[in-house]
């Protein structure tokens, strides 16, 4: 059965609770996405003009430097979502991102979905409120993470 | 010559070491050794998991190190040390043949039995994992008898993971759901990146009836404990192992004093609602 893109927005955990006229609402801007395993979704520089719904699979998230190769960042997974770069000016992507498996995703349209913020604040309320605590999240996270937690404490 | 009989009250003092000697030593990382040691003597009475032992290395000192194992004949111990100071350093530069003083077991451990039916959350970091590794040896020993175990696994770098063989022998399992992140990884690197407590909110588990050991250093304990009560665990069902500077192990020095308890004998292993309020409190 082939489900349509407004029952697998519902079901994902970004879109809990969400009334169902903004899920069809969304849905106008979305398209189901398939990426290969080391696939690039998009690389540092990029126009951001894609937010995607994580529905399947493994995202690394990379920083590439000279005579290194690509540092991960983070890794993202079924139930994330995928950039919020597509929010703010200029639009451009942070970092690079890459598929680590074989990735299923929704990607909606940034432009889209930032017209259809304007057009209903409800809804831009609705979509920063679960992306607001996301963004505070990942922050703290990699806040322990840089703090080398694991590299001064126990002895066993 | 008068010949001193050891009496067995002696061989029972909790303050007097037992010999054991070094029968193997394995490498985990850079600075973390395991070691398998058999009794020369008398063994120390059996373990529970979470307990520690002090480990005595003659002419340099003893230290409280948890038992992350056993091994037959009856009574062989694993500890696992990281060589952070002089003796930790000494038990991990440890050759096959030394022999070691070991008093213990103490303290209380891990609540196997309280998990029996419910699901079972392992969180843990680092050498975290070195106390936690017996617990779930036990889990998986009596598999039947609990729900749904995860565990997830943070550390430094993919070179800093303790117990290799053991996490691929647990990840090939059907039954157990196994999660390995890092802080930092190469391009190979194809688990997760990130701190252990970004893998709880898509772990597999009932938050309701779920009861979760958790073991690391204190930071990621305390932002662990968040990230569980956010998913739903109750405070109730999550226990914490606490490491401070401990010297008696047997509650008489006062080193381990944490607020109205001592670590060595009350814990190391604690419910977290009862030290919750010890855990905000930067003096302690």
């Amino acid at each position: 059965m082939i489900r349509g893109l407004e029952t697998l927005l519902a079901e994902h955990p970004f879109f809990k609770g969400l009334e169902p006229t903004y899920l069809s609402f969304i849905a106008g801007c979305g398209a189901n996405v398939t990426f290969q395993a080391g696939e690039y979704i998009f690389r540092e520089g990029d126009p951001a003009d894609h937010f995607y719904i994580i529905r399947h699979g493994k995202v690394q998230r990379e920083i590439f430097a000279p005579e290194r190769g690509p540092l991960p960042i983070d890794t993202l997974a079924a139930g994330d979502v995928l950039g919020w770069s597509w929010l703010f000016p200029p639009y451009r992507r942070f970092s690079d991102a890459r598929a680590l498996e074989l990735t299923r995703a929704i990607a909606l349209d940034g432009a889209c979905l930032r017209d259809k913020c304007d057009e209903d604040h409800h809804l831009g309320y609705e979509l920063m409120r679960r992306l607001a605590p996301l963004a505070m999240k990942r922050l703290q996270a990699m806040m322990l993470q840089f703090l080398d937690l694991y590299g001064h404490a126990r002895t066993s | 010559m008068v010949m001193l009989e050891r009496p067995d009250v002696a061989l029972a003092d909790p303050m007097t070491p037992r010999p054991y000697r070094v029968r193997r030593v394995r490498r985990e990382t850079g600075d973390v050794s395991t070691l398998w040691l058999e009794p020369v003597e008398d063994a120390a009475k059996r373990f529970a998991p979470g307990q520690f032992n002090m480990l005595y290395t003659f002419g340099v000192g003893e230290v409280p190190i948890s038992i992350s194992g056993e091994f037959s004949p009856p009574g062989g111990l694993m500890h696992t040390v990281r060589g952070v100071g002089p003796v930790s350093i000494a038990l991990c530069r440890s050759k096959r043949g030394d022999v070691l003083g070991v008093r213990g077991p103490f303290g209380r451990g891990w609540p196997i039995d309280d998990a029996s039916g419910r699901d079972v959350v392992i969180v843990t970091g680092g050498i975290g994992l070195a106390p936690l590794r017996p617990a779930v040896e036990q889990l998986l020993a009596q598999r039947e008898r609990y729900g749904r175990i995860v565990l997830l696994y943070g550390g430094r770098t993919p070179h800093d993971l303790l117990y290799q063989r053991e996490l691929g022998r647990w990840r090939s399992r059907f039954d157990l759901e196994v999660e390995i992140t890092v802080d930092a990884a190469s391009v190979g690197w194809r688990g997760y990146v990130g701190l252990v407590t970004t893998l709880i909110p898509r772990a597999v588990f009932d938050p309701s009836d779920a009861i979760a050991f958790v073991c690391g250093p204190e930071v990621m304990m305390r932002f662990t404990v968040a990230e569980l009560q956010d998913r739903g665990v109750s405070p109730e069902s999550i226990y914490i192992s606490m490491e401070r500077n401990m010297k008696c192990a047997v509650g008489l020095c006062g080193h381990c004093q944490f607020g109205p308890t001592f670590i060595c004998k009350d814990g190391p292993v604690f419910r977290y609602d009862r030290v919750a309020p010890l855990l905000r409190t930067r003096e302690l």
